[in-house]
């Protein structure tokens, strides 16, 4: 995040939602008068609290909640706060509608870029903060006593001098007339109780019941169902389709185009309409783009590796001058390909249309997005709007700039006013239709002095952009900030770990018509193969051991070194690994978080077998340090499977991967053993849910480099004939 | 007109004789924990038991169910009690977005049944489901932590 901008809550105007919002906005505490007494049968303390008579405590959770578990994370926060007994605590998802109508009392909806909690956390904690002040003084007030003299914990208020005690549960609907508190004095992190303890998530009962709703679940009375099949090179459109062919089949109850690029049929059950979708004959206009291949675009990559112009991320010192005076030139390529988010939910969404009112339910990361998607496309103004947001089968970034599949839903539901209908993609359309992982290559090219010493590094990155397609506005004269995530000279976000006297780190940006997404990780993902793999080539060349390679530049950088120092020492770094056992390192930073990995690795013929990955995370502070440990090992099977399987390729101006049978993904067997370290060491927040993805990969290629001296520079390893064992 | 039991209860379902029994279950009957993810068998997101067995019921054209037993995520718990693979997940926190364990619970309380004590080896060869969050550690534990009881 580049600058926060202090916007008043009452200022605020809702056209920055389709903006998309979140980027860099900063809010007042979100709280204030209560403008709509809750739904759910309660009295609603403040807009983030809701205590039943029953001593229920609903936390309402802004933020989407896709696995990454911020839903428990920021319903700790709440409670921390709120001194409430953990047991009784359930959550709501309130509405973009709601939050728009109530002058976006609840701040950011957007969830991405693993900042669910580090965003939120000082007015989550200040809202459970205020409703515990106002409990307590209508507690006080009835027994007429000073609110100071009364203490709450485990939703229970005492006044010791008079022996009284009340609960929540009993005081809640007179605090909710309380006038809001204005200075609120948040607890000594020393003093947290519930947040940093490894607590169980809220949602899991429902998760292994089925009785979960996402999007896909969605269902309401008269609901039809509708198939859609979008042309699949971007910027084609529908030339002709023959509806009378599929007309009279059975359960079929409208053809539709929709907008000029895409046709979907509208029926009793999906079967039926994806059925006869299949049936229906279309021809498309693809146009120029049918001429792009994965080839053309390489091509036009490799240009930009060696061109004059480029964006600029992070330069120190005279790259030129001093890679021309250097005893020593390395260089390498690397490249990295186009990767679908292959969310196991696919893209869907249920939409109901009338002439002053259209509502939507859907799995997203960004309901205010989906909300204004929503009245973009179907030409209602925002009040008439609403979206009512569901669990998420993924999310992975693919749900969050990209609203696509809403608008789509409304333009679907709007051909047949009334009825509400749910549209849903085929996982063929799902690949064919995503926002990709962007394709890039880079070239590095290093310096050495007569001693071996690095002393100038250019990395020149040559690819697209991702705020380029999903987010121009954010864009810096032109340049994409995003495309240099580790490798910025400093900050709190996703610093580079290393001093290096002369650096140069340019972006050549070309932007092919495949569309780029934000993705797990995403750009951090390949800078760190790049630059972690390098620093291993380098130490290579230099004849030195990649651990004390990175600690000789790292001197300046003590939390990447930290990690770093963790993951080798639990790792047995410089000991036997076993038997044909090789160790690989990597370390970066991301998210506002460090992160470090140690893979061990062994080889035998294509098979490569990863016994045991030791990784290591501080992110400032550590909310759940159990739910952070299952993002560190789940964020290796998604880093893992894009290294070993994930690449769309692109053939005609389509991407040709349309399944799993062609886009595979590790399953349970090729899990290596994950041993996380949560070392948090305060003072900030960072986030957990993507920063360790992106040592997975070069962790790994460290490791093969050892294990078998050879050095792969192109992904996936699957284009060399390597397989996970 | 096809004739299946679904957790105990027969229904009767006017579909096409193609029609996969996951659409059948979802979208006729309303039992939505079983989840669609590929349509083509890879992933496991729609797997159900028939007859005791599991099988993927995106690829299950509903013609071959007839008369056949039942068994969705809905209808594993015992009159209120949680299966004990649910159990095990509930200890261990398995599911992070879900999506998945429907399937990967059916899959697993399947294999629990031919192999009360599976090895590593039996899980990495019969469980072959997809999480894309990345649970399959938790699974693991989960696995052996219900069957040592």
């Amino acid at each position: 995040m580049n600058c926060v901008a202090k916007i008043n809550r009452r200022s605020f105007v809702v056209g920055t939602a389709a903006a998309g919002g979140g980027l860099a906005l900063g809010f007042d505490l979100p709280f204030g008068p209560k403008l709509a007494q809750a739904e759910v049968g309660g009295p609603e303390v403040n807009a983030w609290v809701v205590v039943q008579p029953d001593e229920t405590v609903i936390i309402r959770i802004a933020r989407s909640e896709m696995g990454q578990g911020t839903l428990t994370g920021l319903a700790q926060l709440a409670a921390e706060e709120l001194e409430c007994d953990w047991s009784r605590v359930k959550y709501e998802f309130p509405t973009p509608g709601q939050n728009v109508a109530r002058k976006r009392v609840w701040g950011d909806f957007f969830t991405a870029g693993s900042r669910g909690i580090r965003e939120s956390n000082d007015f989550v904690r200040k809202g459970g903060a205020a409703a515990r002040i106002m409990l307590v003084q209508a507690a006080a007030e009835q027994w007429k006593v000073p609110a100071a003299e009364c203490t709450a914990a485990d939703g229970v208020i005492t006044h010791k001098a008079s022996s009284r005690s009340t609960t929540y549960g009993k005081v809640a609907d007179t605090a909710g007339k309380i006038e809001p508190p204005s200075d609120i004095q948040l607890k000594d992190p020393k003093d947290w109780k519930i947040i940093g303890k490894g607590l169980k998530r809220l949602d899991t009962a429902e998760k292994v019941t089925g009785k979960a709703i996402y999007g896909i679940d969605v269902r309401l009375p008269g609901m039809l169902y509708a198939a859609i099949k979008a042309c699949p090179v971007n910027g084609g459109k529908v030339k002709s389709f023959d509806a009378a062919k599929i007309t009279g089949n059975k359960g079929v109850k409208k053809v539709v185009q929709i907008e000029d690029n895409a046709i979907a049929v509208i029926g009793d059950s999906w079967w039926q309409a994806k059925t006869a979708l299949d049936a229906l004959p279309i021809t498309w206009d693809e146009g120029e783009n049918a001429k792009v291949s994965s080839e053309s675009i390489a091509a036009w990559l490799k240009e930009g590796l060696d061109v004059e112009q480029a964006f600029v991320g992070n330069k120190g010192g005279d790259v030129k001058a001093a890679l021309g005076g250097a005893a020593q030139k390395i260089e390498a390529v690397y490249n990295y390909p186009y990767q679908n988010h292959a969310t196991l939910e696919p893209q869907n969404a249920v939409a109901r249309y009338t002439a002053d009112k259209c509502e939507v339910w859907c799995s997203t990361q960004n309901g205010e997005q989906a909300l204004a998607t929503a009245s973009e496309a179907c030409g209602l103004p925002i009040p008439k709007c609403e979206v009512y947001k569901t669990f998420l089968g993924g999310g992975f970034g693919r749900r969050s700039t990209s609203q696509d599949y809403v608008r789509q839903a409304v333009l679907v539901a709007k051909e047949i006013p009334g009825t509400p209908v749910k549209l849903l993609w085929t996982r063929e359309e799902d690949m064919t239709h995503g926002w990709y992982h962007p394709i890039t290559q880079c070239k590095l090219t290093a310096g050495f002095d007569k001693d071996k010493n690095l002393t100038a590094l250019h990395v020149r990155i040559s690819g697209q952009s991702i705020l380029a397609k999903v987010r121009p506005a954010a864009l810096q004269e032109g340049r994409d900030p995003a495309t240099f995530s580790g490798f910025y000279p400093g900050g709190a976000e996703a610093a580079i770990g290393y001093s290096i006297p002369n650096i140069l780190v340019d972006h050549s940006m070309r932007n092919p018509h495949i569309y780029p997404g934000f993705w797990r990780g995403v750009n951090i993902n390949h800078n760190a193969i790049y630059l972690e793999c390098f620093m291993d080539e380098l130490a290579k060349e230099a004849g030195v051991d990649p651990l004390e390679f990175r600690r000789k530049l790292m001197a300046q950088h003590p939390k990447h070194l930290a990690v770093l120092n963790a993951v080798a020492t639990k790792a047995g770094w410089g000991t036997p690994a076993g038997q044909d056992v090789h160790r690989g390192l990597a370390q970066c930073m991301a998210f506002g978080s460090y992160v470090a990995a140690c893979a061990e690795v062994s080889v035998n013929g294509n098979n490569v077998k990863i016994h045991r990955i030791v990784a290591a995370t501080d992110p400032g502070y550590a909310v759940n340090p159990a739910q952070i440990e299952r993002q560190v090992a789940g964020s290796f099977v998604y880093g893992l499977t894009a290294l070993f399987m994930g690449e769309c390729t692109v053939k005609a101006g389509r991407i040709e991967q349309e399944n799993f049978d062609t886009y595979d993904m590790m399953r349970i067997a090729q899990m290596p053993k994950v041993e996380t370290i949560v070392m948090p060491s305060g003072g900030f927040w960072g986030g957990v849910g993507e920063p360790t993805i992106a040592v997975a990969a070069p962790a790994v290629l460290n490791a093969v480099a050892a294990a078998t001296g050879k050095r792969y520079r192109s992904f996936p390893l699957k284009q060399h004939g390597l397989t996970m064992a | 007109m096809a004739r299946l039991t679904v957790n105990g209860q027969l229904h009767t379902v006017d579909a096409d004789p193609d029609t996969p029994l996951l659409w059948v279950l979802r979208d006729h009957i309303g039992l939505t924990g079983t989840k669609y993810g590929c349509g083509i068998a890879q992933c496991g997101a729609c797997t159900v038991h028939m007859d005791g067995m599991a099988v993927r019921s995106c690829s299950v054209p509903i013609s071959l169910v007839d008369g056949k037993q039942i068994t969705t995520i809905e209808g594993l718990a015992q009159n209120g009690t949680l299966h004990k693979v649910q159990k095990a997940w509930v200890d261990h926190d398995v599911p992070q977005c879900g999506y998945c364990q429907s399937g990967m619970i059916m899959a697993v309380a399947a294999l629990l049944k031919d192999k009360p004590k599976p090895s590593d080896e039996d899980i990495n060869r019969e469980i072959t489901n997809i999480c894309r969050c990345g649970t399959y550690q938790q699974v693991r534990e989960a696995i052996h932590a219900a069957t040592s009881a």
